[in-house]
This record gives C-alpha cells, structure tokens and sequence, in this order.
C-alpha cells in the first residue's frame, strides 16, 4: 500500500459547476461520494467514474477524479472494457432506472453475471428527468406522464431483485436522505471485490417529487423503512416494536409484546440467498417495510482476477511460437530462390 | 502395370471442389491449397459455403464449395470459370456443372447418383446414366463410395466414418492429376487426429486410393504439370485475411508495447478473428467476448481510454450496431481499431458470401460530422499490413479508424512472402506523464498531427473528465459555444486529413496515362490487376490504381485520374466508391458492378474496358 496523505472532501470536488435542478436529489449523493471518498481511497489517480446518459449520469464532471460520461445505457461496457484492461484501477459506475435498465438493461444483468470487480450506483427516481418526465422502467403502473396521458401500461421492475437474479453477489440499497446510511453504502461497496450494485432512492423534486416521501417523512418513514444489518434482527417502527417474522417460508409483521418476542424475529444474513430474495420481495409492497442496507453479499472470484489468472497461465507455456515473428513462420513455408 | 499417360505442361487451372456440406469439400480445397503452395504455384482461393450450418444432407441449399486457381504465372483472383468441378452428390452437380468450361473435365462421385439424393437434387433422371454430360466434358464417374470401403477394409471403425472419407479419395484423385506430392497431406492429418490412428488410417488409405485410381484407371490418360511460380524471392507460406489481420494485430502489440484488448460478439465472417486472438494470450492479448455488438466496442473502448489498444471486430449488421460508440470514439479522441469484415447485406443478408456494400456505412454512417479514418486491404496477406496501419495510426493521431475487408479476404489464401516486422513503420506510444500544481489539458494537440494526449485513469495529476458532449478547444471541459462547436469539428476533420501525410506515392501498374484507368479499392484489387494485365499485353493504353486509403484518399489521386481519358471503377456493390471519387474529383467515373454475393471477375472487367476504348 502507497502510503499517501489523506485526502480531504475538497480533493474530490472538481472545478466544474453542478447543473441538477435546485432541490434534486444527486446533490446530496454527489456530497456524501465526496464526503466518504475520502476513507475509501488515498490514490484518486486510480479512481474512474463513469456514466451513461441522463441527469446522474453527470455525475462524473462533478468528481476531481477520472471520468467518462459515455453515451446512452453502455456505461457497464466501457467500465467493463477498462477494468479488464487495467485491473489496478477503482472503477465505479453510476447510472439510473432509464440509463440502466431501460436502453441499458442488457449490459447491467450481463455485468452483474461475469462479476467484474466495479461498483455501480443506480440512481432510482422512477423517472425520466432529463427528457422532461416520462415514465421509466421502475415507475409504478397507471403513472400519468407526458407520453402516458391515460397511465403507464407497463409492470414496474424490482431493481434488487433484478440484481440478484442476474447473479449479482453484492445488492444493497439506500435512499438520498439517508445521508449516514448512503455513506455507509458507499463503504461497504467500495470493501466488496467483485460488482456491487446499489440502488439509491433519489428524489426527482422536478417531474416525481415525492416518490419516496413515505419512506423520508418524520411522521411515516419509521413504519416504512427496514434497516437491515448482518447479524442483526429485522425490527423496525416508531417504538422499534416491529419485526419480520417467518412463518414457515412466509414471512410477516408482527409486533414484538405477548405473542412473540425478541427471539421470534428473523435475523439477518447478508450471505443467505434466501432472506436476500425475501427482502427484495418487500420493495414497493404495502404489507411490509421498504428494506434499506445490504440485502446480499457473498464472495465469488473476479471476472478480472480470473482473466489475470488465465493471461499468467497462458504465459507459464514456453512450448511453441514466442512472438509474432515464430507465428509468421509457422506452418508449411518454402523459399522461392 | 504401365498404362499410356502423357505429361502436358500448362500454366494454370481452376479446381472447384463441390459437395454436401458434410463432404469435407473446405478441407479437400484447403489440403489442395497447402500442397500447391508448397510446391511453389501462386494460388488464389474462394470457399463458398451455405450459411445453414446443417442444411438437410443431399439438398441444393447444402451445397458447399471451395475453388482453388493456382498457376506457374503470377495470379490475382481465384478464377472465374473452373476448368475442373468435383461433384460429390447430385445436388453439388446441379448448382455448379452450370460454371464449369465448356469441355473442362467433371470428377462424379458416382455413388452419391442414388434415387434419394436426384430427387433431392431435383434431376428425373440420373445424368450420369442418360448420356447428358459425357458428350460436354471430360467426365469422370468414380465409385469414390465404394473405393473407400475397399480401401479401409480391416480398420475397425464404423462405416459411416468410411465413408467420410471420401473427401480424401477425391483429393488423391486430383493429386494424381496435378502430380502433386501426398506427404504434407499425410503429416497433416498425423498432427490433426494424433489420438485417433484408426481416423488417421482410414483417411490415409481413402487418399492413396484415389491416387491409384488415377495412376490405374485407364480413363486418366493426361496429367498436367504446372510449374513453379516465379515470384519474388523470399520465404513464403500460404496466408488467409483472418490471420493476416490477426498477425497484424499481434505486431502492432510488439512494436508498440502495447496492451491489446480484443472485445468483439460472435459474427460470421468476423467470429474467426476473436478466435484466433483468444489463443494467443500468452503474448498478452486479451479478449472479451461481449454480451452484444455494442458492448463489444463498448469494452473495446474502455479498454484504449485505460492504455491498451482496444480492438473490436465486427460485419455489417454488427458495425450498424457499432456507429454510436463510433461516434464516441471521434469526440473522446481515443485510439480504437475496427475491422469491418464485409459481407451480403442488407439487413442480415448474405451472411456467408461476399460484398463490398458498406464503404458508405464505414465513411459516412454515424450522426454528425464524425469522419474517420477507413482502411481497406486488398488481399487476403494485405489485411497484415493493412490492420498493423490502422493500429499504429488509431495511436498516433488518436482516432478510431475502420479496416474494411470482407468475406472473400477473410476466408481466401495466397502464397505470401512473409513480412519482416522490423522493417515495418516505427510505432512508438508516449503516455502523458504525471504533473503536479498544474492544470492538466485533455485536449491540447500535437501541432503536426493535431492529436491530443493519451493520458490514462493511474496518473497522478492528469485526473480529467471525458465524454461525448461537445468540448472546448484545449480544456475538454463540456462546452456549447458555437464558434467553439464549429472549431472543434473542422479540428476532427483536418486530423483525419492529416494522415493523407502518412501516405505512400499512388503506385500506377500499367500505362501512366492513356484511354482507361481502372480504379480500384480493397479486394476489387486482384480482378482489376489481373484485367490490366491482360489488357496491357493487348497493348491497350490502361492503367491500374489500387487504393488502400478510401478516407482520406490519397493526396496525389486527384491529377493522376487526369491522366486518362476514362476511369473505370469495378466494384462489388451499386456504385458507392464511384460516387465518392465523382463527388471529390467532379469528374464522370464509370462503374462497373455487381452484387452477387462473390468477387468480380477479370474477363468482364477486360470486356468493359474494350468497349470503353472502342466507344
């Protein structure tokens, strides 16, 4: 390790003025990456951010580190291109519900799949903002938009469910005003080798305001919102009285007092497939509590390491051709004198 | 057991090998290849084969094919008419008997003649029994079925293996036509079924089988000798475009130092390009097979934005795919190789046959003003030369530039004299190196070449943002200013420009003014020199330019088509390299064109240029 002073928030802040809306949601996610950046890295030679296209995609002329806003849903592809071709390097991808699971829905699965070391940050406001407010692929059906008059007709995806059906072996989300727990995401992602996806509520004051209000809101959000923590019971409610119970394979809310106790709460492993795949189950649902942290994390080797491991491999074989000029020689040669 | 055969020298024939394609018909055509190139012929080749990749056995749609012109005398095409046609079934027959030269000579595998097989072929009767082909040709019914089970009698293998080996008993015949040696056929399938010496026996037998057909029966009454070829000294092998450009690509690595990172998505004929290169990574090439076409450029770019080359290979309807990260390309300003491997289109096409319809896609198609740099070879061994340029240019003046080759380069071969890559053009790499309390500047340019710095994600100092809005002259930050937006494209296109610099003296083979020129580009290169040849030794006034660079073009191409009182451009698509020359010259090029999935021929070329002279 490079021992390098620590870097301050200032560091990570380039010269170029922000241009989201007042009142959007990126500023906060943009403040707290600068804040946390810090404790996550002493090189910011060495970090990449790249996007695709739409308002987060911005994202990277605002970070004093690398960046390349790419185009349009392929960010995973230049992420993915760079990281194998330079291993060494933090490569962090951000994108939203249009950029990344709409035009770009087939590289997110495909990246989440080969399990290429990047960190990805979906910036969800079931929206499209910077085409002036069309509906999107995580938007809730019937949503009336400008190009939906009479309501969307299309079912919404489940973005962490989407993940882990496409293998992704580190799915957590969080919310914008959440500013510790975004933070902590942040974190735990840069700690996990291997793509890390984390879906971020992030409020579109413009063209969805309120969105996620239920979950933001003195009054409601204690009700709504599941911290999940590895290890930890899933309680939750104003008087932290509330618990996800398993009945069976089923889960339920119950209220801890007479009939169930600290014990009959479900315990959170971050490492179980099963809980991750229950929790995901909760988004948008009115029976149960939005979770929010790391639904899933388990250790499964690189796409890059394992390309590494193949290229050193492949070099181990002095038998045969040594360089081009050996290849251009092979096979059946005869002079003309 | 001497029978009467004479020996008659000539200097050049045209095999075409025909068959199901379960028959082997691309290995018999490719043993017929290496053997002929070893023994000094020069040689040109075409393979033809469906795009099913199992179409039902013994149908019209199955047929493959593979046409070998190989000569004493320097050649250029894979020849037109073939003098000899190998028919394997009935339905090989049908399709290919319509090309064959009046008189020319027919080899039937006369076992193959079954009710099953003409009715499939579509015949109502069998015309090897009605007397329909022995009055035309010199035709040739031999039980190649029957020779094979004869000859692997003993071998314990099952009797359908037997019978794929028939493809070797037609080789043994021709071999004994052509007096060509057995041996390097014979240590080829030593090396390729090693750990299957039954395999190995029973292909042995089926070819010596045929060899003594020829040797034996007396219907052979001729063999023909065709000499070696006289061309330039030197150590030759036979090479194909897929490798050639592969090579290319491995040189450029090694010259330069540079990583490569080949991403590419299966598609024919391109797939072959990302296999040879996934076998060479102990050279350090990686290679990513993308989920789709763009994630293929997508990575590929990645890859050059982080110091490696990034290479990507793709045809038509995956190159359409392609042009909006083309467009990236241009505005990032970062190096990137793509080969466009031509074929059929549009829409999916003609997947396994060749064109040379996409010139106007490679120059033009992408939004805005996005020009780059296209490079097309013109022989299978000059996708080498022509993929190491566009490697070492993509560096220099940090472009993406396009190869455009095509089917028929690809899968086609010549004798080749094999390069020394040392004498190839230096290509040095310089990074931009770490700085400290100064502003780094993305996109200040190299004065000569108007390149900007390759300054990669690692560096202290040079942290910068990218991306495909438009920039500002020198600082790369995001800027809509319209005087800049103008500036920044004319600097696009004069770097583009600037590589006409790079180019070589226009060669002129033929008369350096005169009635005609022919113009050509890419692989139209070997009908059009091979017509000019002919013409000249006519005496006619012709020339012959054979263009590599269609963007930019040459600087001296414009006063050399001054020189002649027409210009001919033969071309494999409806005319877009002749409006691309009207439109930059304003002069009346002629066209002459066709678009029938396979490389022009010369007698048509010679044809038009007559009447041009003639008036």
């Amino acid at each position: 390790m490079v021992d390098k002073p620590i870097l301050k928030k200032a560091d990570f802040e380039s010269d170029q003025a922000v241009r989201w809306c007042p009142g959007c949601g990126d500023y906060a996610i943009l403040a707290q990456t600068q804040k946390i950046f810090p404790e996550i890295t002493t090189e910011k030679e060495k970090v990449v951010f790249i996007s695709g296209i739409g308002c987060s995609s911005r994202f990277p002329y605002y970070m004093n580190t690398y960046g390349f806003h790419t185009i349009h849903g392929r960010a995973p592809t230049v992420a993915s291109g760079l990281k194998i071709s330079n291993p060494d390097l933090s490569v962090w991808l951000v994108t939203g519900d249009g950029d990344g699971f709409s035009i770009g829905g087939n590289h997110l699965i495909h990246l989440l799949r080969r399990n290429i070391d990047l960190n990805v940050m979906l910036f969800n406001n079931r929206i499209y903002g910077l085409t002036k407010g069309q509906y999107s692929p995580t938007s809730e059906q019937g949503k009336v938009t400008y190009s939906t008059p009479m309501g969307s007709l299309d079912y919404p995806f489940n973005p962490t469910k989407l993940a882990l059906g496409a293998k992704g072996a580190f799915v957590a989300k969080t919310i914008d005003r959440d500013l510790k727990h975004l933070q902590s995401m942040i974190k735990r992602s840069s700690e996990h080798k291997g793509t890390s996806f984390i879906e971020i509520y992030q409020n579109c004051n413009i063209f969805n305001d309120g969105a996620f209000s239920e979950l933001t809101d003195k009054e409601t959000k204690s009700d709504r919102v599941l911290k999940v923590e590895h290890g930890e019971p899933m309680i939750f409610g104003k008087e932290s009285n509330k618990g996800i119970h398993l009945d069976g394979t089923k889960p339920q809310v119950v209220t801890i007092g007479d009939k169930y106790s600290i014990d009959d709460i479900l315990v959170h492993d971050e490492t179980d497939a099963f809980i991750a795949d229950m929790l995901s189950n909760f988004t948008a649902s009115d029976t149960f509590p939005e979770p929010l942290g790391v639904l899933y994390c388990v250790e499964r080797p690189t796409y890059d390491d394992m390309m590494v491991d193949q290229m050193n491999e492949a070099k181990k074989n002095t038998k045969g051709p040594k360089s081009v000029n050996d290849l251009l020689n092979a096979g059946d040669t005869w002079e003309v004198k | 057991m001497a029978k009467n055969v004479s020996n008659k020298t000539i200097d050049n024939v045209t095999i075409r090998f025909a068959g199901d394609s379960g028959d082997g018909m691309q290995l018999s055509g490719g043993r017929f290849t290496q053997t002929s190139a070893v023994v000094g012929n020069d040689l040109s080749t075409l393979p033809d084969f469906p795009a099913e990749i199992r179409a039902p056995a013994g149908s019209l749609a199955g047929v493959s094919s593979f046409q070998i012109h190989f000569s004493s005398q320097e050649i250029h095409t894979p020849g037109e008419k073939p003098d000899v046609l190998v028919a394997m079934n009935p339905a090989a027959l049908k399709v290919h008997l319509k090309d064959l030269v009046p008189g020319g000579t027919l080899i039937v595998n006369k076992n193959a003649f079954t009710k099953k097989n003409l009715t499939l072929a579509g015949y109502e009767d069998d015309p090897t029994e009605d007397g329909s082909l022995v009055d035309y040709y010199s035709t040739h019914f031999i039980e190649m079925g029957k020779l094979v089970t004869n000859a692997c009698e003993g071998i314990d293998i099952p009797s359908k293996m037997v019978d794929r080996t028939k493809n070797l008993c037609a080789l043994g015949v021709l071999f004994w036509m052509y007096d060509r040696p057995l041996k390097p056929t014979i240590d080829w399938l030593n090396q390729k079924f090693k750990s299957k010496p039954d395999i190995v026996e029973a292909n042995v037998r089926a070819l010596n089988a045929g060899y003594n057909y020829g040797d034996t029966a007396e219907i052979f009454t001729t063999r023909y000798i065709v000499e070696k070829a006289k061309l330039p000294k030197g150590k030759y092998r036979n090479m194909n475009g897929t490798l050639a450009s592969c090579l290319g690509i491995l040189t450029a690595s090694e010259k330069s130092n540079l990583d490569i990172t080949f991403a590419g998505y299966p598609i024919t004929p391109a797939s072959n390009i990302l296999h040879t290169l996934s076998n060479w990574k102990k050279f350090g090439i990686k290679t990513y097979q993308a989920e789709d076409e763009i994630a293929g450029i997508g990575a590929a770019l990645g890859a050059s934005y982080g110091g490696s080359l990034g290479i990507t290979a793709s045809s038509g309807p995956g190159i359409a795919l392609k042009s909006e990260f083309l467009g990236l390309a241009v505005m990032t300003e970062l190096p990137l190789v793509i080969i466009n491997v031509q074929r059929g289109g549009p829409s999916t096409g003609l997947p396994t046959k060749t064109e040379q319809s996409d010139l106007f896609q490679a120059v033009y198609g992408r939004n805005g003003e996005a020009p780059i740099p296209v490079i097309a070879p013109k022989t299978p061994g000059d996708c080498y030369y022509a993929t190491y340029e566009a490697c070492r240019l993509a560096v220099k003046y940090m472009t993406p530039i396009m190869v455009l080759s095509d089917g028929y380069l690809a899968n086609g071969s010549e004798p080749w004299l094999i390069p020394d890559p040392s004498k190839l053009d230096e290509f040095s790499v310089e990074f931009a190196k770490e700085i400290k309390n100064e502003k780094f500047l993305p996109y200040k340019r190299d004065k000569k070449t108007l390149a900007r710095n390759w300054a990669i994600p690692g560096t202290v100092g040079l942290e910068h943002r990218i991306g495909g809005l438009e920039k500002q002259d020198v600082t790369g930050n995001v800027n809509y200013d319209s005087d800049n937006h103008e500036k920044m494209v004319e600097i696009r296109a004069q770097k583009v420009a600037n590589i006409a610099n790079e180019l070589p003296k226009t060669k002129i083979f033929g008369e350096k003014n005169g009635d005609v020129l022919i113009l050509s580009w890419g692989s139209s290169h070997g009908a059009c020199r091979a017509a000019t040849e002919s013409l000249l030794s006519e005496k006619l006034k012709v020339g012959h330019v054979s263009i590599n660079w269609i963007s930019p073009l040459p600087k001296d191409l414009g006063k050399i088509l001054e020189n002649y009182k027409k210009v001919l451009i033969p071309e494999v698509n409806t005319g877009q390299f002749r409006q691309i020359i009207r439109a930059e010259f304003l002069i009346d090029a002629i066209g002459l064109n066709e678009v029938q999935g396979k490389p022009l021929g010369s007698s048509k070329i010679e044809e038009k240029v007559k009447d041009l002279i003639n008036g």
